[in-house]
């Protein structure tokens, strides 16, 4: 069929060109030259030691992960008692708090980075990472309400009633009924808040700076002032996380369910 | 009871007041008074003809984005969307990947491909297509691309589920019936993708918007837009009242333009119902 062909065409098309500049990355991080270069003349793992040798990198993957994870931790600690409140506790005007909760997703993140500096460390003095750690939370709390909602509106409520029923109280019917049933969820809003607040660059300029240092700002420096595959080479760790994460959320929720 | 369970959702509220809306009311109230009558300095940032440049050109921007994105996010689902269980998985995979990765590394891939001594240079060179090797990269152009790469996937991402529940069975009816294939595309299956389409339209344009990241690191900087001017505004130039008039108008106009964009299509919709 003709309209097949076109499609075909248009499909293969755009795949090679989300796929290849990846590739590209991943190919010069190899290369033996002092600068990026392709095709590269010799092959090498020298780049990816060289990252070792440059402490703001590492140490700004350390803080990176440290804050994204700490963030994403409160974001549940906070999201899942909420969410569990507005659909199950039968309070009402439940879209205003919605509305409240999503309300991080309709700000640019420009915004929030600038606003969040201004009001927190420039007024409230706070110290920056405690501020980072609110910028972060604030990009991951909308998906803890989405996903975990999503969750326990799949639900079936009747079997935390038939635990009340059988004696239960009502905290140990959240945590031996309702916890276990949406624990995926919670898996996957987890995941979403962390590599979000993880890959956020405007949210992390704002918030970072002199002797507090983040890796997308350590890597950003370092491409102020060189032009060599130890870019490439990073950003091939960071792929890899990504393929890590991906792996996380296949386990939890199957990717295919995200397209549903 | 209720009232125990709306202390649950305490800790969220007093989270987003004293995280979002008291941040937010800390920038807008210096913005109010300013020096002089009540909304000068708005008046004052969209009189320069130098802003003026710069929102539209974040505008023409996002623009262009999102027709290209929808150009070819629209077929490359249709083509997802009908390939085999197992190689739509891979494809599938294709497209979440860019979106989890950082978008340092999406926009350093466009730095090596497009760069003086970039890839595609390096090749245009070395077939004697050019002599002296173009400069691709710092422009509008360069953060048009390196856009497109980055919201083709929310594109896909956006109609791939409904794409995926069409009832095949029409369109092949409309084929039996004589419809040219192209008809078939637009008459069959646009229609019934249409809120769709419309969800990843406003996503792409908005999140081209606000982006910061592409802009900053693809364009030149003689290319701000209203995102690279606000950091420069509030970090480098350390003018804060400035920064967030702009932060406003940004949030004015990206909500403005999704009611716009949103009326259109619906305008469009009703046409599409009638004839």
């Amino acid at each position: 069929m003709h309209s097949h062909k076109v499609l075909n065409v248009i499909g293969t098309v755009a795949i090679l060109f989300l796929v290849f500049p990846l590739i590209f990355i991943i190919i010069t991080s190899f290369g033996t030259g002092s600068t990026i270069e392709f095709p590269i003349k010799g092959f090498t793992f020298n780049w990816y030691l060289h990252i070792l040798d440059q402490p703001d990198m590492i140490s700004g993957l350390e803080t990176s992960l440290l804050v994204s994870f700490i963030a994403s931790a409160f974001g549940l600690l906070i999201g899942i008692p909420a969410v569990y409140a507005m659909f199950r506790g039968g309070i009402h005007h439940t879209a205003w708090f919605q509305m409240l909760f999503l309300s991080p997703t309709f700000l640019p993140e420009v915004v929030i980075g600038f606003s969040l500096y201004q009001g927190l460390i420039i007024t409230l003095h706070w110290p920056m990472m405690i501020s980072l750690i609110v910028g972060y939370f604030l990009l991951g709390f909308p998906f803890v309400i989405r996903l975990v909602g999503a969750g326990l509106n799949m639900m079936d409520p009747h079997m935390e009633e038939a635990a009340w029923i059988s004696g239960c109280s009502r905290l140990k019917g959240f945590f031996k009924i309702v916890l276990p049933n949406i624990k995926s969820s919670i898996a996957a809003a987890f995941i979403f808040s962390f590599i979000n607040s993880f890959n956020s660059i405007p949210v992390t300029l704002f918030l970072s700076g002199p002797g507090f240092n983040m890796l997308p700002t350590s890597i950003l420096n370092y491409m102020q002032e060189n032009y060599d595959p130890t870019i490439s080479a990073i950003s091939v760790i960071l792929m890899l996380i990504t393929t890590l994460i991906m792996m996380l959320i296949n386990h939890f929720m199957g990717l295919n369910r995200l397209l549903k | 009871m209720k009232k125990r369970m709306i202390l649950l959702t305490f800790p969220g509220i007093l989270a987003l007041l004293l995280f979002v809306v008291f941040p937010m009311v800390q920038i807008i109230i210096p913005t109010l008074s300013g020096q002089g009558s009540f909304g000068s300095l708005y008046l004052n940032f969209l009189k320069d003809t130098y802003n003026q440049r710069i929102i539209l050109r974040t505008l023409w921007i996002s623009l262009l984005t999102t027709i290209i994105v929808l150009i070819i996010g629209v077929p490359l689902s249709l083509w997802i969307a009908r390939m085999h269980h197992r190689i739509k998985k891979i494809l599938i995979l294709v497209i979440l990947f860019p979106m989890l990765t950082n978008q340092i590394v999406l926009n350093f891939a466009w730095i090596i491909l497009l760069g003086k001594n970039g890839i595609i240079n390096h090749v245009l060179l070395s077939i004697h297509l050019i002599s002296r090797p173009l400069s691709l990269l710092y422009n509008n152009t360069s953060i048009v691309i390196g856009s497109v790469y980055l919201f083709i996937p929310i594109m896909v991402v956006s109609l791939l589920g409904s794409l995926s529940h069409l009832n095949i069975e029409v369109e092949e009816a409309a084929t039996v019936l004589g419809a040219h294939p192209s008809t078939t595309f637009f008459k069959i299956i646009l229609p019934q993708i249409s809120t769709d389409i419309l969800t990843g339209v406003i996503w792409v344009f908005s999140w081209t918007m606000t982006s910061y990241t592409t802009p900053q690191l693809l364009g030149g900087n003689d290319d701000l837009v209203m995102s690279t001017l606000i950091y420069q505004q509030a970090m480098t130039v350390q003018n804060w009242t400035l920064a967030s008039v702009i932060s406003i108008v940004l949030i004015i106009i990206s909500v403005g333009c999704i009611l716009i964009i949103r009326s259109l299509i619906k305008l469009l919709d009703r046409r599409v119902a009638h004839a």
